[in-house]
């Protein structure tokens, strides 16, 4: 009896889970092959992931001025299983693209999912939108996506302030960040404070019907993170002084850099030709980049950063305070001049001027006689136990100036050489078989001397500051926080002892009020400087002038070099003397200069530049 | 050490190889499920695909382990593993970690564990050597206090983990009685108070109570001869017209606000596809979207979109049926069905008392997992959030039905040693 009632109960249980497998199956078979519903509901279901842009983060001058902002654009995106029964002629009217094209477009995003959206025309014109909103229903599977591009205020500053273009698949590999279509700092600040401008990146999840019509957050908006706008920068860029400094600079290559000595913040920093940033904006960028690469003159190359001039007469200064430090040179020290080098045999050769000259009057007059006398005493002195020690050690002076090197100014690139080893010379003259004057050209800054304008900007610093310069810089602030960074608020000192300035800044100013610059002279301020007539292999000598003003308290350093312009005193001094008047005062009170300067054309091939119209 | 020499000559083969089958199919989905084509390796760790194949492996070493070791320590060990059990669990609610509202995980180093799914096995374990003992009768008050004892102690603890889910698990053990001779009333009782419950919530009360009035009443006039009827039906329509008034109690204020909406979704008054139901509409849209023969593995748009949410773990099943549409589910369903006859016949054969208990709980155990998680998925049963026996990602799980399985293998490839 009782086995039986278990025996029963056995078939009872099992009964109990079959029964229920064949419900389970019935159900099944009704969902998945009788009721075509769910098969309708799953082509039409979808979530969509939508991008939350973050903002970029906005770009000012040093008084606040708004220089890089963001403007929004619309991009018309697919989903390519969505699209069905749509007019395609009325719609590649509607975006103004031909039906080729509209093919080619749709199996690429195909061809990245038929599931997932994908851009189908990115930057949608305003038009194009407004007319293309008011019939999106009729076209299932596209949608509008806004996103922002940059923008910028003044056109001015393009170098400096860089670009931004989508991200390149090496970076997206390499990246935990970054994925296709992402934008990314390509040059200048853009590039080099990308994480602080960048932001980051938010998602919203949300449903979406069968026409393609956002139906809201998915669970409330559970799996949504929202987008963090970058940090806003404030730069150290006058943008004033900025715009006039490329006024100054049309139709003339060569670069302008000005430095606040007390800081190390870039003022101004032009490289001419230039190019208005926003052409390297959005869809036109790529297009434009071409242009600009065929463009004479190279306006993409930043001249202020990279350029490698001959220093020149201006290296005089240098050479002043080296030979002072190492005990070689004083005030009074006095070096004959016969309208050149007289060992020489008259050759560097030099202008007509009162001889022989103290330190002070040989900077006013640029004595190259003098100079290479002095750049004697300091390889030829005596105490070292052979030429390459002597050498080495003033190589490590000049160095210490910041030339030769970089110098670690917040941008992506900057010229890293420029003052020749032991190793060049043993290569070109054969080792043992070179000496102070077979190298003799350096003392004047000739030979293989190399600096950008940024070098010669921050040697004026140096100068103005006695002898240290804090690592120049573009940037004031990031967000609220006022910028920090020990690397660009710490003194660099020279190896020279700031009471060797004095002398040198004594000649400097003489310069400007009797010298070579004295046509540049600005009633009222009084700017210490030196111009330089730096002889180039490939034409017309540049014109140099690298100074600095007030005297006393400088507020400014600054040094401009004008490509194949000749004499310093003729171009590069007046700018100087104009960006410094127009920096410390606002106005300028010599018209007729700034008129001759504006209107000067100084170009290999002469023609109107285009590149600053848009 | 005689019995383990012939220990592989006597283990049921069917049974194991429907394990394997069945841990192989669920790794193919979890592998689908969780699929990018970033991390396509089958070997890659950092992925649910890769993590599982490591408890798989783990699992196949103690499912080893428990085959070579004696068929008589299950038995002897029975309480202590219990007590271990229940240490557990009230530890884990001291020092748990608290994963999506259940304080129901261990936490060491990467892994998690959780002690609610050891104590299936645990109190299966411990049922059985209750039961097993010479003098049990199931109908004696006694009795059914101390099984009812053994299971609320982990009901209630599990409970208190906030996990209902694996709570609900124990009442599978019903079949267990049931077999071992608890009335066959208590089983219709529970279907009718599921009924009940159900007619609740959906039909207006007043009009459900006059129903079961006029029911017992017409019973009454067929059966009026017996007097002692009467009392009994009067009992029953109380019962159930009190159970109806305290639906809406229990309803409104013990079930939590989630739990009512699952409740509501699965009796269709909620179209709420973007809050509770949102799952389980999901779910019904991807099988749905599989056909007769599916999409193809890797093909499901709905399952591999990440549309079907939690795909790994409790909607495993979606995969399934989307991939390999109602040719895929028929297989897997007939498979845990087999799976199930087979251990109903093996514990039948049993001579101990012990091992047919025991093997009776598996089977309880696993049908009640496959019956309520396959039924989420379809919108058949409420979405109580447990894992689907073989398939579901998660060591906890896939460890503790091992060993459920292994031990009962175990005890069946030793029965010929027991005399009856
Ligand atoms: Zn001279």
């Amino acid at each position: 009896m009782i086995q039986s009632v278990s025996t029963n109960r056995r078939y009872i249980i099992i009964a109990i889970f079959l029964s229920v497998g064949i419900i389970y199956l019935a159900r099944f078979f009704y969902i998945q092959v009788i009721d075509d519903s769910y098969i309708k509901s799953a082509q039409h279901n979808f979530l969509r992931p939508v991008t939350q842009f973050p903002s970029r983060g906005l770009v000012y001058d040093r008084k606040g001025k708004l220089l890089v902002y963001n403007e929004p654009v619309y991009d018309l995106m697919v989903t390519p299983k969505l699209i069905k029964g749509m007019d395609t002629a009325e719609f590649c009217a509607l975006i103004g693209i031909a039906r080729e094209e509209f093919d080619k477009k749709l199996r690429l995003a195909k061809k990245y999912s038929r599931d997932l959206p994908s851009p189908f025309e990115k930057q949608l014109s305003k038009e194009t939108y407004g007319t293309l909103m008011e019939k999106l229903d009729d076209f299932p599977g596209f949608f509008v996506q806004p996103r922002t591009l940059r923008r910028y205020n003044d056109r001015t500053a393009a170098h400096l302030l860089g670009d931004i273009g989508e991200v390149d698949s090496a970076t997206v590999k390499d990246s935990k960040y970054y994925r296709d279509g992402d934008y990314i700092g390509k040059s200048g600040i853009e590039l080099t404070y990308e994480p602080e401008l960048r932001g980051k990146r938010g998602s919203k999840l949300m449903m979406v019907d069968v026409h393609g019509r956002l139906m809201g957050s998915f669970e409330n908006g559970k799996y949504d993170t929202l987008a963090e706008g970058g940090e806003n920068l404030t730069t150290s860029i006058d943008a004033g002084l900025q715009s006039y400094g490329e006024e100054l600079m049309q139709n003339k290559i060569g670069g302008i850099v000005a430095i606040e000595p007390s800081t190390g913040e870039i003022l101004a920093m032009v490289s001419s030709p230039s190019y208005d940033p926003n052409l390297l904006v959005g869809r036109l960028r790529a297009q434009n980049y071409g242009k600009l690469l065929t463009t004479d003159n190279n306006p993409l190359y930043n001249r202020a950063l990279l350029s490698s001039y001959p220093p020149g007469s201006t290296f005089k200064i240098i050479m002043s305070l080296v030979a002072q430090q190492e005990g070689v040179l004083f005030p009074e020290t006095r070096y004959p001049c016969a309208m050149g080098y007289p060992p020489g045999g008259g050759k560097p050769a030099c202008e007509a001027h009162p001889s022989p000259c103290d330190l002070a009057m040989a900077i006013t007059y640029s004595c190259n006689s003098y100079f290479c006398y002095v750049f004697k005493s300091v390889l030829d002195k005596k105490g070292f136990n052979s030429f390459e020690e002597s050498f080495t050690s003033w190589r490590k002076h000049i160095l210490s100036f910041g030339l030769g090197r970089k110098l670690g100014v917040d941008l992506p690139t900057e010229l890293g050489i420029g003052v020749p080893t032991i190793e060049h010379y043993d290569k070109v003259f054969g080792e043992g078989h070179w000496k102070s004057s077979t190298i003799l050209s350096l003392a004047i800054g000739q030979g293989e001397m190399g600096v950008s304008p940024l070098k010669m900007a921050n040697v004026m610093a140096t100068v103005a500051n006695r002898g240290y310069y804090y690592i120049p810089h573009v940037v004031k602030a990031i967000g609220d926080k006022q910028f920090q960074f020990e690397k660009y608020t710490t003194k660099n000192y020279t190896d020279v002892e700031s009471k060797y300035f004095d002398i040198v800044i004594v000649g400097m100013e003489d310069v400007v009020q009797s010298g070579t610059a004295a046509a540049s002279k600005v009633s009222g301020i009084d700017i210490c400087g030196k111009t330089g007539t730096a002889q180039n292999p490939s034409g017309k000598s540049h014109s140099v002038f690298v100074g600095f003003a007030p005297k006393d308290n400088p507020k400014i350093a600054i040094a401009v070099v004008v490509e194949h312009a000749g004499w310093g005193a003729e171009w590069a001094a007046p700018i100087a003397s104009l960006m410094i008047e127009k920096y410390l005062t606002g106005t300028i009170t010599r018209p007729e200069i700034e008129k001759r300067i504006k209107n000067g054309v100084i170009l290999p091939v002469p023609k109107v530049a285009v590149n600053n119209e848009r | 050490m005689r019995d383990n020499k012939g220990i592989l000559q006597n283990i049921d083969w069917i049974t194991t190889s429907l394990y394997f089958l069945l841990i192989t199919m669920g790794w193919i989905c979890i592998y689908a499920a969780d699929y990018n084509e970033e991390h396509s390796k089958v070997f890659d760790f950092t992925q649910n695909h890769g993590k599982q194949l490591m408890w798989i492996g783990g699992s196949l070493i103690i499912a080893l382990i428990f085959l070579i070791l004696d068929g008589k320590f299950y038995s002897a060990f029975a309480y202590i593993v219990y007590g271990i059990t229940i240490v557990l669990l009230i530890a884990v609610l001291l020092v748990g970690r608290k994963v999506k509202g259940s304080v129901s995980w261990f936490e060491i180093g990467s892994f998690k564990l959780q002690p609610a799914e050891f104590a299936k096995f645990a109190t299966t374990l411990v049922l059985a050597k209750y039961l097993s003992n010479m003098n049990i009768k199931l109908n004696d008050t006694k009795t059914k206090l101390v099984v009812f004892t053994i299971l609320f102690v982990p009901i209630i603890l599990i409970i208190l983990q906030n996990a209902t889910g694996s709570a609900l698990v124990y009442l599978s053990f019903v079949f267990v009685l049931y077999r071992e001779g608890l009335s066959g009333n208590y089983l219709l009782l529970g279907f009718i108070a599921i009924v009940i419950f159900i007619l609740a919530l959906l039909v207006d009360k007043l009009t459900l109570i006059i129903i079961f009035a006029s029911i017992i009443f017409i019973v009454f006039l067929l059966a009026r001869k017996n007097k002692r009827n009467i009392l009994s039906l009067l009992g029953i329509f109380a019962i159930c017209s009190g159970m109806v008034l305290s639906v809406d109690y229990v309803f409104n204020h013990v079930l939590h606000e989630y739990q009512r909406g699952r409740i509501n979704v699965l009796l269709g008054k909620e179209q709420n596809i973007k809050g509770s139901g949102w799952n389980v509409h999901q779910s019904m849209i991807a099988i749905g979207d599989g056909g007769f023969f599916g999409k193809g593995f890797l093909k499901g748009s709905q399952t591999t979109f990440d549309f079907v949410p939690k795909q790994s773990t409790d909607f495993i099943f979606c995969t399934v049926g989307e991939e390999f549409g109602f040719v895929g589910v028929f297989v897997v369903i007939s498979l845990f069905l087999f799976l199930l006859v087979r251990i109903i016949q093996l514990a039948e054969r049993q001579r101990s008392s012990f091992s047919r208990i025991y093997g009776y709980g598996v089977a309880s155990i696993l049908f009640f997992h496959v019956m309520i998680n396959i039924g989420m998925t379809i919108g058949l049963a409420p979405v109580i959030g447990i894992p689907l026996p073989f398939f579901t990602y998660g060591g906890s799980s896939l460890l503790a039905f091992t060993m459920m399985l292994f031990v009962f293998i175990r005890l069946d490839a030793h029965r010929l040693q027991i005399l009856g």
